[in-house]
């Protein structure tokens, strides 16, 4: 029983959460501390903190959280695909239409106006991001450096974040 | 199945992990990581396709790491291609908070974990930034494409609205585009 309720929760966050990163946090906040009351307002910040320090989606890290503090791992398991069924549903058959369109003239005009726009997209996240973690001279120094490692060598993008990760540890 | 379909749900898979594993912040900023590894290295999808792709996966709800996976298999690899590719983006983030969850509730509080973030994100920002340059490049080429960057630039700081709505007005310009060039053709015949 406990386990449909988390499942369905989490179809519902996953369901609803258009944008995703830091998008789904209210979503995730209303439905598991305000509705379902799994954890404490105090426990959400603590996942929060958890999953900003650790890889992958919010949405995966708090749903294996919440899902193994309520019912153990099989709780995680199943929070976990409650997330991420909403996706393969709708991104499946997205995807679906748009491999069999693909080569169709009026489609791929559209995806040719929407090229420039994702470019843009991605530049404005980066402006966002950065408009949140750079305030020092240590920040702003380290975002030059890394942005010149990015676009003069050949580096693997890992191995930069590692090595800035590193410096971290060092340094704060 | 053949042995050769295994072999690339396997390094599908192999893939997606080391996405999982390296997308700190989450959002956007697995996009280079992703570029790095399906587009340069595998060669899976043409830098054309891997954009589209992306604004497809911004369309969808969920996660963007876990739409980029399902539409990257489902190409490569049908539906076994999209077992593959999104367990093995879940997978990392999944064994990590499980054995967080199980072994160390506190580690929100870790000085080394917190150090190494905040080490991190200049380095995430500076990631994301890059991308944007390089995609850039390849892309807005032309009056056409350099006028819609323009536009959206202008459109997203003053009003900020949703990516989905966008990518949809976005699209709309370019079927508006395509009748109207092929209205032209009909009327010179």
């Amino acid at each position: 029983m406990i386990l449909l309720r988390l499942l369905a929760s989490f179809f519902t966050v996953g369901f609803f959460s258009y944008g995703g990163g830091y998008a789904m946090i209210p979503l995730i906040e209303r439905e598991i501390v305000q509705r379902q009351q799994w954890l404490s307002p105090k426990e959400f910040l603590d996942i929060l903190a958890i999953a900003e320090i650790t890889p992958g989606p919010v949405a995966i890290n708090s749903a294996t959280f919440v899902g193994y503090r309520v019912a153990g791992v099989f709780g995680a398991v199943t929070a976990t695909l409650g997330v991420v069924f909403p996706s393969l549903l709708v991104v499946g058959v997205l995807s679906y239409i748009y491999l069999r369109f693909q080569g169709a003239p009026l489609v791929k005009s559209a995806f040719a106006a929407v090229r420039p726009l994702v470019v843009v997209l991605i530049f404005m996240a980066a402006v966002n991001i950065g408009s949140r973690t750079i305030y020092d001279v240590y920040s702003a120094a380290a975002t030059a450096a890394a942005l010149f490692l990015m676009l003069k060598t050949r580096l693997n993008p890992i191995l930069v974040l590692v090595l800035f990760g590193v410096l971290g540890v060092v340094v704060f | 199945m053949g042995k050769r379909s295994t072999l690339r749900a396997i390094s599908l898979f192999g893939s997606f992990f080391k996405v999982g594993a390296f997308t700190f912040g989450g959002g956007i900023a697995m996009l280079p990581v992703i570029e790095r590894e399906i587009v340069e290295q595998r060669q899976w999808l043409s830098t054309e396709e891997f954009v589209d792709v992306l604004a497809i996966a911004q369309s969808g709800p969920g996660a963007i790491a876990i739409n980029t996976a399902i539409l990257t298999g489902h190409k490569l690899l049908g539906l076994k291609g999209v077992a593959a590719a999104t367990a093995g983006v879940v997978a990392p983030s999944f064994l990590i908070i499980l054995s967080i969850a199980a072994l160390l509730p506190q580690a929100g509080q870790s000085p080394i974990l917190n150090g190494f973030f905040q080490g991190v994100r200049p380095a995430v920002v500076a990631l994301i930034a890059a991308a944007a340059i390089k995609l850039g490049q390849k892309l807005l080429v032309d009056k056409f494409s350099l006028a819609l960057a323009g536009g959206a630039l202008l459109i997203s700081t003053l009003l900020n609205p949703h990516p989905a709505v966008l990518i949809l007005l976005a699209a709309g310009i370019g079927l508006g585009r395509y009748r109207f060039y092929h209205k032209a053709k009909q009327d010179k015949r």
